[in-house]
């Protein structure tokens, strides 16, 4: 079952729509973004991403919006597969319209929203057919923040700060050290900058333009796209070679 | 064109060690709170137990979201169970329940690493331990997970379980106290940290008895 699928011969075996779906299970993905990080802080969450879409190793598309809103009270931001996300998008926009055509007051916090990505994100793992993102869901609702992420074959949690991909392994010791209770905005800015800077050195498909986006009991605002300073005058990037015999 | 090969696994391994002990008339059981995948860790913070009903509590380690399918598909089916029955489920019915969920999955498995706790219908502690596909029996105490390896020969040691072929059959329950099987497990877990780099962190230590259920935590190596 799992190797026929990943064939050209898929889409005959295959019916319904199956059919359409099993055509891109090639198993990896094509126009890809790199690291969201989100923290809680004082007001709600703030949440940053690049605005690469990177094409293997070509640097495709660079106004990329990786980070968008859902509903009155939650913010999504995606690594991974830039197509797969615009799907994704278009499930909440059929979750959210329901869920507003109750006209019953009630409208989906943040919580309700991560639990139906992860069940969408397993669910399609059990198809074998991932939608191949890594997402970062964060919001409030009635004063209470959640942050929380779920990633391509269903692995879900939620904590006071997460990252994505290499956000993971660059980010979350800053965060560590550096995250507290009730972060003021412009205390959280600061450290997701130096987290978004150390990604800039060291992440290949990091490019510099970013967003910063905030949800608070007020709602989203997704800040212009906008660029970090960097400072390449190390004294060891100065002269590289000046210690290797027979360089230039 | 040679044949595909896939790029991604269904499965990953989030780490973590799980321990059940059962006692003359209580029931211990503990999991630590890391979750971790290949060599980083995801979050401190996450709990891999769960009350599944007033007598059952299960806990498991191994792949997070076959974990949480496993837990939820149990909880749905304890409710309908509830309202057909008009009463909470035993927990050695509990156990076949979740060892049949298992094999439901036998060519696609839950990679759930379980150890069910509780107190059966005598008010006795039970402990139930489990494979991947639904393999179960029911034993004095039983650990789980990545630091299973480690725990289970010194449980061997201190708690020297009386053979399952005996006839008569002897009780596999603990003699030990409540007091005294708490602080076993945290010891077991304290070691386990040392030598497991996928324990550590908390440890969340759930004890069910008549008076109900409790739980109780204990920081661990953060390293």
């Amino acid at each position: 079952m799992g190797t026929s699928k990943n064939s050209a011969y898929a889409y005959q075996i295959v019916g319904g729509w199956d059919r359409l779906a099993s055509l891109n299970t090639w198993g990896y993905p094509y126009v890809t973004g790199t690291s969201v990080i989100g923290i809680k802080y004082k007001d709600g969450i703030l949440m940053t991403a690049d605005m690469g879409g990177s094409y293997g190793s070509t640097l495709r598309y660079k106004s990329v919006e990786r980070m968008k809103p859902v509903g009155k009270h939650s913010l999504l931001g995606a690594s991974g597969e830039i197509s797969d996300f615009q799907e994704i998008l278009s499930y909440l926009d059929e979750l959210i319209l329901y869920d507003n055509m109750w006209d019953d007051g009630n409208s989906l916090g943040p919580k309700e929203v991560h639990n139906y990505l992860t069940r969408v994100m397993y669910n399609r793992r059990n198809k074998f057919n991932p939608l191949w993102n890594s997402l970062v869901l964060g919001g409030i609702k009635n004063g209470q923040k959640y942050l929380g992420t779920v990633n391509m074959i269903g692995v879900h949690f939620e904590d006071n700060h997460v990252a994505t991909g290499f956000g993971n392994h660059l980010a979350r010791p800053i965060l560590r050290d550096e995250w507290h209770e009730n972060l003021s905005f412009e205390e959280g800015v600061k450290l997701l900058e130096k987290c978004m800077r150390v990604l800039l050195y060291r992440d290949r498909s990091a490019v510099n333009k970013l967003q910063i986006a905030k949800i608070t009991e007020e709602g989203v605002t997704l800040s212009k796209p906008y660029a970090l300073k960097t400072f390449w005058q190390f004294s060891a990037f100065q002269n590289p070679t000046v210690g290797a015999e027979g360089s230039w | 064109m040679t044949k595909q090969q896939a790029n991604w696994s269904p499965y990953d391994n989030n780490g973590g060690t799980c321990v059940a002990i059962a006692g003359a008339n209580y029931c211990v059981i503990a999991a630590d709170t890391r979750m971790s995948t290949g060599y980083s860790i995801l979050t401190r913070d996450y709990s891999k137990i769960c009350k599944l009903a007033d007598k059952s509590v299960m806990a498991s380690s191994g792949f997070q979201a076959d974990v949480r399918a496993l837990q939820k598909v149990l909880a749905a089916r304890h409710l309908i169970y509830q309202h057909q029955h008009n009463k909470q489920m035993s927990c050695p019915a509990m156990a076949q329940l979740l060892s049949n969920t298992l094999y439901y999955k036998r060519f696609f498995p839950y990679y759930a690493f379980n150890v069910l706790g509780g107190l059966d219908n005598e008010g006795k502690g039970c402990v139930f331990t489990y494979d991947a596909v639904g393999s179960y029996e029911r034993v004095g105490y039983s650990s789980q997970g990545s630091g299973s390896t480690l725990i289970m020969p010194f449980l061997d040691n201190q708690l020297k379980s009386p053979s399952p072929l005996l006839l008569p059959a002897k009780d596999a329950v603990t003699p030990l106290s409540e007091p005294e099987a708490i602080d076993l497990v945290k010891t077991c877990f304290a070691s386990a940290t040392e030598r497991d780099i996928y324990t550590g962190d908390k440890l969340e230590i759930v004890v069910l008895n008549a008076a109900g259920i409790r739980s109780e935590y204990m920081e661990l190596r953060k390293d």
